[in-house]
């Protein structure tokens, strides 16, 4: 197999921006399974939800896809707030979140996904914007604008999440809730409120994460399950909990990926993340820079 | 004569934080020792690297002569390891007969063979929840318990297996006095039939009482070790408890 | 009663139905009712491992492909009776449930279930691209007309309902001894605490392993007859999403701790599912599943059968 060294270069480049939009998927799921551990695999559901609605807002309105996300924002964290508080009502506070949980999530996950079959067909949508098409070169590396700016945002989401946790007083409180309830409570902050507060940042991640993946891909509603290996991969390789582990393990995620598309074919890519995880699991569940 | 129980100078981490320290124990057979130690010092860790439930990083843990580095937790409870957990963790979806059961059928059968029919079986879980004074509420299930009769319920589990040594941790915590009283001659007429009891506690006198031997902990460290009246008067220990 | 009387009337029912079945000769009721069969061994299945251990597996769909392509896989090689497919189904999938669960099982139950997710990916990825199992296009099987039995011919579909009823007769029995033996009640304190199971002398993971190997075992003995009964094979059929779902709405919407829950799961779900995909469309079928099952594990946690137990107490007290 001949492998030149343009084509090698390329992949790496769009690993490395496909691994920052890997980054921004993950995020909200590194609050939710590293720190509150909720295992929320309805995750990727919400961001394909996300996808639809921008795709919608977009094809109707000429709105560009981040804008709608970004306004989508206060609608996505109330239906974040919404979920934990069902989840936590019904299962949390019974013990039952293993395997009652876990359904819940899976039942979510499945009803997102036939909904959106029912509403908008398996038909795949794409979003209109000026960004899609053109290409930026840089020597032998060409950069596709579509994987360029989402990339950016992504990057841009990514350092907010991160700010938030570590300067402002909800955030430090999301991680001392992941790490001590009991101290927590005996601050007079109330743990619920704070984990309200995290997965409801966590759904609105999701919102950006959507629009952002249907500017990079056309989506259509099963797009959703191959996320789910993926962002799983990414947070236990990267460590639970550990944001700047996350966008490491996300990048490398990414060109491995994009090295299996690129030199054997793109059916074999949902393998690769899945099969990450997989082994990860296996042999060092701790993740990279585990604790 | 050599000693049971070995905690030759293990050590044990969480991330960066170091609970234990180079821990040094050593329990003779038929000895009734407690573990005292401020909250947060590492004795349900030590309990923890004990029995199994974790496994410490550094040193070992010898028992009865073999090591047990490495070993499961149900591995050790058959070669005669049994623990009570602090806080009660009861089977909840069985009743506090087959709650005994278990222990039983998994330890007791497996080391000694199937000798029992099903009525010995039921006989000898009354006569443990007899010796804990939980007989009457043998066929409630544990949510009906009040949390005292949660730990005693979480002693006789301990019992159940036929230790050779057997650690309480904190069974005792809200008890009423009387009620103190009834485990610690509980605890002292098993240490009679031959079981070494490690008693971990707060209550002090029911620790003075009890132990031939005293151990402080005090965050991942063994401060001190011998006699109980000896080792209260020790003034490292006596500036554990009321503060630098 | 005791095993032996329980299986007797089992089987007894499952010739009932067979009789019944034979005396209409309704090839759609044939149809229908081999999928609520299959249902029934998924369900009691995912249930040995789920129901009884606590241990959630979403990738059932795997197990049952396993199953079919083993059985398409040894058409092309070296044709064999369905029977003998069905052991060898059994074998594949239950090594490949001890290994998944060696693998996964030492870590906490979310990441067990996160792990059978990707098994089911990984499987389909590679199934997909085997060539001589079909790949992407899928596999033939051609069913034939009859199948000889002791100088009886008996026409094949009736053949097919008569292997999935067996199996589902023995993914019962095999339930109901499990539920009652000491392994049963192992498995219940895995459930209930593993930590304090593990401190009571319970070798737990002997234990799962035991009931991924067997969970694995029923589902890919499940699959086994499938590619025969559906004449053309495809991995997103295969593979579908409804097994996962199905194999996890049908004990929870039932319940999940005895063996009756699965089997009224599977009847009613998979009834309803037959009604609705007739009448309205699979899509929709589906929706209703999901809402069902996150509605039931919100209302009712313990199932059917767990409300008509509350009602049978309510109704004694006086």
């Amino acid at each position: 197999m001949d492998i030149s060294f343009d084509l090698l270069l390329n992949a790496i480049a769009a690993g490395l921006l496909l691994g920052g939009f890997y980054a921004a998927v993950t995020a909200g799921v590194s609050i939710s399974f590293g720190m509150l551990d909720i295992v929320n695999i309805a995750h990727p559901a919400f961001v394909i939800l996300g996808s639809y609605l921008a795709y919608f807002i977009n094809i109707n309105f000429g709105v560009d896809p981040i804008l709608v996300s970004i306004l989508m924002l206060p609608a996505f964290y109330a239906l974040g707030t919404a979920v934990y508080q069902v989840y936590y009502l019904s299962f949390e506070k019974r013990g039952q979140e293993s395997l009652r949980g876990l359904a819940f999530f899976f039942g979510l996950l499945f009803v997102t996904e036939v909904s959106l079959i029912l509403v908008f067909g398996v038909d795949y949508r794409y979003v209109e914007a000026a960004y899609i098409g053109p290409s930026i070169h840089i020597g032998l590396v060409d950069l596709p604008l579509r994987m360029l700016v989402p990339c950016l945002a992504a990057l841009a989401l990514f350092g907010a999440i991160e700010l938030f946790i570590t300067r402002t007083f909800t955030g430090r409180a999301i991680m001392a809730v992941s790490q001590d309830q009991l101290a927590l409570q005996l601050m007079a902050a109330d743990p619920i409120r704070i984990k309200r507060i995290a997965f409801g940042i966590s759904i609105a991640t999701c919102a950006i994460a959507g629009a952002l993946l249907i500017i990079i891909q056309p989506v259509e509603p099963s797009v959703g399950r191959e996320y789910i290996g993926r962002v799983f991969a990414i947070c236990v390789l990267g460590g639970l909990g550990s944001m700047p582990g996350t966008l490491i393990a996300a990048m490398l995620l990414g060109i491995v990926e994009s090295l299996t598309a690129t030199f054997y074919g793109p059916s074999w890519a949902p393998a690769v993340s899945f099969g990450f995880l997989l082994l990860t699991l296996a042999f060092r569940p701790a993740g990279l820079l585990g604790r | 004569m050599s000693a049971l129980l070995h905690v030759d100078n293990i050590t044990k981490r969480f991330g960066g934080f170091v609970a234990l320290d180079g821990v040094e124990l050593m329990v003779k057979p038929g000895e009734r020792l407690g573990l005292i130690g401020p909250n947060g010092s590492g004795k349900s860790t030590l309990v923890n690297c004990i029995c199994g439930t974790l496994q410490n990083e550094g040193g070992s843990v010898r028992f009865d002569g073999q090591v047990m580095d490495g070993l499961a937790a149900h591995q050790r409870t058959h070669r005669g390891i049994s623990r009570s957990f602090q806080l009660p963790r009861p089977f909840h979806s069985m009743n506090l007969v087959d709650n005994l059961r278990i222990p039983l059928l998994y330890t007791v059968h497996a080391r000694l063979g199937p000798l029992r029919s099903t009525g010995d079986l039921d006989a000898r879980c009354l006569e443990l929840l007899e010796m804990v004074g939980l007989a009457k509420k043998a066929k409630q299930m544990p949510r009906d318990l009040t949390q005292v009769e949660m730990r005693k319920l979480e002693l006789a589990r301990a019992m159940a297996a036929e230790p050779k040594l057997l650690i309480a941790d904190e069974s005792m915590a809200g008890l009423s006095h009387s009620e103190i009283e009834d485990i610690l001659s509980l605890l002292v007429q098993l240490n009679e039939r031959g079981i070494t009891v490690i008693l971990i506690e707060h209550i002090m006198s029911a620790v003075m009482s009890f132990s031939q031997r005293l151990a402080v902990l005090v965050s991942g460290k063994k401060i001190a070790d011998g006699k109980p009246e000896d080792v209260v008067r020790d003034p490292e220990v006596v500036r554990a408890y009321i503060g630098q | 009663m005791n095993t032996a009387k329980f299986s007797l009337i089992a089987i007894a029912i499952g010739a009932a139905v067979l009789a019944f079945a034979h005396w209409f000769k309704v090839d759609y009721l044939y149809f229908a009712s081999y999928t609520i069969l299959q249902f029934i061994v998924l369900a009691t299945a995912w249930n040995i491992l789920g129901g009884y251990c606590g241990y959630v597996n979403f990738g059932s769909a795997a197990f049952f492909a396993m199953g079919a392509y083993s059985s398409v896989f040894m058409h092309k090689f070296y044709p064999l009776p369905i029977p003998v497919l069905i052991l060898i189904a059994a074998t594949v999938s239950g090594i490949a449930g001890f290994g998944m669960g060696y693998l996964t099982l030492r870590l906490r139950g979310s990441f067990f279930a996160i792990a059978t997710l990707a098994l089911a990916v990984v499987l389909q990825t590679l199934v997909v691209n085997w060539e001589y199992v079909g790949g992407s296009r899928g596999a033939y099987i051609i069913r034939p007309e009859n199948v000889e039995f002791a100088g009886i011919t008996i026409n094949y579909i009736e053949y097919l309902f008569a292997l999935m009823l067996t199996l589902a007769v023995l993914a019962l029995v095999t339930a109901r001894v499990i539920e009652r033996s000491q392994l049963g009640f192992g498995f219940a304190t895995i459930r209930d605490d593993e930590l304090a199971a593990e401190a009571c002398g319970v070798p737990t993971l002997r234990l799962k392993l035991i009931a991924t190997t067997l969970s694995g075992a029923f589902m890919g003995m499940a699959g086994a007859p499938f590619p025969y009964y559906i004449g053309y094979l495809q991995p997103s059929s295969a593979f579908g999403l409804e097994y996962a779902v199905n194999s996890i709405a049908m004990p929870m919407i039932g319940g999940t701790t005895s063996w009756v829950g699965p089997l009224v799961g599977a009847i009613l779900l998979g009834s309803a599912q037959q009604y609705a995909t007739v009448t309205i469309s699979s899509a929709v079928n589906l929706l209703i599943v999901g809402l069902m099952l996150v509605a039931f594990v919100i209302i009712a946690p313990n199932g059917l059968i767990g409300l008509v137990q509350e009602r049978l107490r309510a109704w004694r007290k006086p």
